[in-house]
């Protein structure tokens, strides 16, 4: 009401730039992210970036990551999962049984795994979005009543060694293809193709926005961003090709960002999540079968936390009845640092990402610099604060 | 007669834009002063700097209340000096009783402890004031809202008011309960409360006021005083919008067809209470090219009508055959209802119609993704390309189509709604109050946009509170009471009238 507005029919006004206030906000992740990291790097002597510690953090926090990408759009839709990490800790402990007692082959073994726990995702969802009961509880029964079969599964025992295959999922590297070099070339030819694809699809978004006529960055600024990006895929690649080469997991993590962005950003079930976290019965009245699209991103979510509880079992190892516990708070700490909000209908896949790097790249830094866990603890937990806190501050400005 | 209130020179801005601009307002003693002016023009920003919600020193001006200049720094101060400000969006708690809620932040309490003798028996003494007959310990959310207005009042009341403010206090009340609430003013009156208060309907205020400003674009146009003189609403009008609204109906040359869609012996039961019929037998039916209206008194069920249609989204134990082009038709879920070209927008813009964090754009595609996209990719130039296809055609007022839906005043709001259902290319267009709080000229367009739709040979009905646009837009009116069709009129036997008696003369009936 406070907006001055006249009757007449004002033509419609010439779109604006977005100001660098709106890129403070958009950017404000990566630059946070990227603090951290020249923070740690300094802490530790830069220890953090040397091609070994680089590897470990991927290996560390991929199943972090994957399992964000599934909170994220649960979040988006408008509910929560607690129960990600007993999922995890089940279905590494149900492959455990397979391989170990059963001698399942890995690969039946791993189908299977993900089957139960798009199974379990279905039956929490079942509840959650055809008898509205709120996934705080469903999940929360969940997280009990999984952590608990886990416990029963594995008779209270750890359960190991795996298979060698298996155990690739996690430790292994991207084979190289040409022999004799220092460096990983295939390694590096795929992150050198993966810049190019990056910049190409960038170009393509800016020439489409360009002929639609929506506004968008300057073109230094796009250059800067553009170019920043392909530096840093680069870096990163070529730190990681000197060392093993590319972990298998980072293959994996990389398809599955690729793809889970993707789904958020262009598809119309990506959209109608969006819509359904942003107001429930507007989409409904929109023709959107909210019910159907809410139980899916549960089972969704179940086929991702069965993956990373393979991807944690393969990394120890072994199946311990500890498996898994309280990675729900890093994979929902992730996807709120990274911008998603607490009511729904708000949330990136790139911005649960980066959250998850940061809490990732925090646990390693103090590790590296001596930190103990209880203070790892608190600074998390202040970080976590800090971030959402900051990510209203900007809401409430613009 | 004296002032009891002079606001001088007010001027405030917002970064960007002047939201007001040397406002004068004089309110004199025991009046019953109306505020005036289209979305936007500053009335709300204007009460805002009185009650203190904007604090002195954000705004420049002076504000002299009963002959003293104040500097309101909260609403509390305010408050205490007895101004009273009702907000157009309710503040009542909907799971507090009526007796909570009228003394909340002025609990009858000593030492902390509440005296609930003390409490019902001072909220049953309001409640007859206001006249009001509920138990003071009924839940809010158990009123509708004619009766959660008066509570608000009665919370008024108890809070020692001498200058009571209304925003808006009718945009959501029918007829009767906006004739109760214009009585109690004049009752306020006669015991020497001064009142403000801000509508956009002109028949009301030419009912009570006793002088009027006019504000547009956050200056003051002009002062009348209606006693001294009457004043005729094409002036007030001319005011308000600064130019002369010939006709506030665009004419149309109606090009009637073939039936389109009938409904026979359609019931629907209460979507809580199984039994309880909200709907009962209806036959009506709408021809392609017809604009036909729904009218009744608030509650009569035209919405739980319309939305049971809209694939069932209310009710339950849904009975009667629908037929579409004389073809029977399954209209079981929300996306068959879409798929058979059947588009319902909601009276309730916020809560039902759109995602309010979303864009415009995103917005405008929700209920046709498939058609902007190819197996299941979103097409995002072809998105771009229709919402500012609809943002340039329905005259939205944005900065651009990625602007925030949240943002937008209520008559761009509901453009979006409409952009949204018209994109979905449906042959039956049912509009639930289609203009409910929106300014005059942002009516007229939407009145606009609806007569082009029946042009192109679509059929439209349109659920309405306002009689005057029934009147001006249909072709037929249907009149509805308590879940029933009453009446049927052609356009040119319909009068306001009419339209009434047929309520009364069911009510009579059913008693």
């Amino acid at each position: 009401m406070s907006v001055k507005l006249t009757a007449d029919s004002r033509p419609p006004r010439q779109p604006v730039k977005p100001s660098m206030r709106g890129h403070l906000r958009e950017y404000g992740m990566i630059l946070s992210l990227a603090v951290i990291v020249i923070f740690f790097e300094k802490m530790t002597n830069g220890a953090l970036l040397l091609p070994l510690n680089l590897t470990n953090l991927v290996l560390q926090n991929s199943y972090i990551v994957i399992m964000a990408l599934g909170m994220l759009l649960v979040i988006v839709a408008g509910h929560i999962d607690l129960s990600v990490g007993s999922v995890a800790g089940f279905i590494g402990a149900m492959a455990a049984v397979l391989m170990v007692q059963f001698h399942l082959n890995f690969i039946a073994t791993s189908v299977l795994c993900l089957i139960a726990g798009g199974a379990i995702g279905a039956a929490q969802g079942y509840w959650i979005a055809f008898f509205k009961i709120p996934s705080f509880i469903v999940t929360l029964a969940g997280m009990l009543v999984f952590r608990g079969l886990c416990l029963v599964v594995l008779a209270g025992q750890s359960i190991g060694p795996f298979p060698p295959t298996f155990q690739k999922l996690s430790s292994g590297f991207l084979p190289d293809l040409v022999t004799g070099s220092k460096l990983n070339v295939t390694s590096l030819a795929l992150t050198i193709v993966l810049t190019i694809a990056v910049i190409g699809l960038g170009l393509r978004n800016r020439i489409r926005r360009q002929r639609n006529g929506v506004a968008q960055d300057s073109a230094l600024f796009f250059g800067l961003k553009i170019g920043v990006m392909a530096i840093i895929i680069l870096g990163l690649g070529y730190l990681l090709s000197s060392y093993r080469g590319l972990p298998n997991v980072l293959v994996i993590m990389i398809v599955l960002i690729a793809l889970y962005s993707f789904v958020t950003l262009r598809t119309t079930i990506g959209r109608r999540i969006y819509a359904l976290g942003g107001n429930e019965k507007a989409a409904k009245l929109s023709g959107i079968k909210t019910e159907r699209l809410a139980f899916l991103t549960f089972v969704n979510m179940g086929v991702l936390s069965a993956l990373a509880g393979l991807i944690f079992a393969a990394r120890l190892n072994t199946a311990t009845p500890k498996a898994g516990t309280s990675f729900e708070l890093d994979v929902i700490a992730a996807c709120f640092i990274g911008g998603a909000s607490a009511s729904g209908g708000v949330g990136k896949v790139t911005g649960a990402v980066i959250g998850a790097f940061v809490m990732g790249i925090m646990n390693n830094g103090m590790s590296i610099v001596g930190v103990g866990i209880d203070w790892q603890q608190v600074i998390k937990g202040l970080v976590l604060l800090a971030a959402v806190c900051f990510d209203v501050y900007n809401r409430n400005r613009s | 007669m004296d002032a009891i209130l002079e606001m001088r020179g007010i001027t405030k801005t917002f970064p960007g834009v002047n939201a007001l601009d040397n406002v004068n307002l004089v309110v004199r003693r025991g009046e019953i002063h109306a505020i005036v002016g289209e979305n936007g023009a500053g009335k709300s920003t204007l009460m805002k700097v009185l009650s203190g919600v904007y604090p002195h020193g954000s705004y420049d001006g002076q504000i002299i209340y009963q002959g003293e200049e104040r500097h309101f720094r909260t609403i509390a101060d305010s408050e205490k000096l007895g101004i009273i400000i009702i907000h157009q969006e309710l503040a009542l708690v909907p799971q507090l009783s009526i007796a909570e809620n009228v003394f909340l932040g002025n609990e009858q309490a000593r030492y902390g402890v509440i005296d609930w003798l003390a409490v019902m028996s001072r909220t049953k003494a309001l409640l007859a004031t206001v006249g009001l007959d509920e138990p003071p310990e009924t839940l809010v959310t158990h009123l509708g809202v004619g009766k959660q207005q008066l509570v608000e009042i009665a919370k008024a009341l108890s809070k020692e008011v001498k200058l009571l403010i209304l925003d808006e206090p009718t945009a959501s009340l029918n007829e009767s309960d906006s004739n109760v609430l214009l009585e109690l003013l004049l009752a306020f009156q006669a015991q020497g409360i001064t009142s403000i208060l801000i509508s956009h309907k002109l028949n009301e205020i030419s009912k009570v006021a006793d002088s009027i400003t006019v504000l547009r674009d956050g200056a003051t146009v002009e002062s009348f005083d209606c006693r001294a003189e009457p004043i005729s609403e094409d002036r007030i009008i001319r005011n308000m919008v600064g130019r002369a609204l010939d006709d506030r109906y665009p004419k149309r040359e109606p090009a009637i067809g073939a039936v389109l869609f009938e409904v026979r012996n359609w019931s629907v039961d209460h979507h809580r209470h199984a039994g309880r019929q909200v709907v009962k037998n209806i036959d009506l039916h709408i021809r392609r090219g017809e604009i036909v209206g729904l009218a009744g008194l608030m509650g009569a069920g035209r919405t739980e009508f319309a939305m049971s249609l809209f694939g069932r989204a209310y009710g339950r134990n849904i009975s009667g055959t629908a037929t579409l082009d004389g073809e029977p038709v399954d209209l079981s879920s929300i996306p068959k209802a879409i798929g058979h070209g059947i588009a319902y927008a909601t009276e309730d813009r916020k809560h039902l119609g759109l995602v309010l964090g979303s864009s415009i754009m995103h917005n405008i595609s929700l209920a046709n993704l498939d058609g902007i996209a190819r197996h299941t990719v979103i097409d995002d130039g072809r998105e771009s390309r229709v919402a500012n296809d609809y943002r340039r055609q329905l005259k939205i007022r944005s900065a651009d189509i990625l602007q925030i839906a949240g943002n937008l005043s209520g008559g761009n709001q509901q453009k979006v709604v409409l952009s949204k259902w018209l994109y979905a290319d449906p042959r039956l267009l049912i509009l639930d109050e289609p203009t409910r709080g929106i300014d005059i000229g942002a009516k007229y367009e939407i009145y606009t946009i609806i007569n082009r739709l029946a042009d192109e040979g679509k059929g439209v009905l349109m659920i309405s509170s306002e009689m005057p646009e029934l009147l001006g837009v249909c072709d037929r009116i249907y009149v509805m009471n308590e879940g029933r069709l009453v009446a049927e009129m052609d356009r040119a036997e319909a009068s306001q009238e009419k339209i009434m008696r047929s309520i009364v003369k069911a009510g009579e009936m059913a008693s």
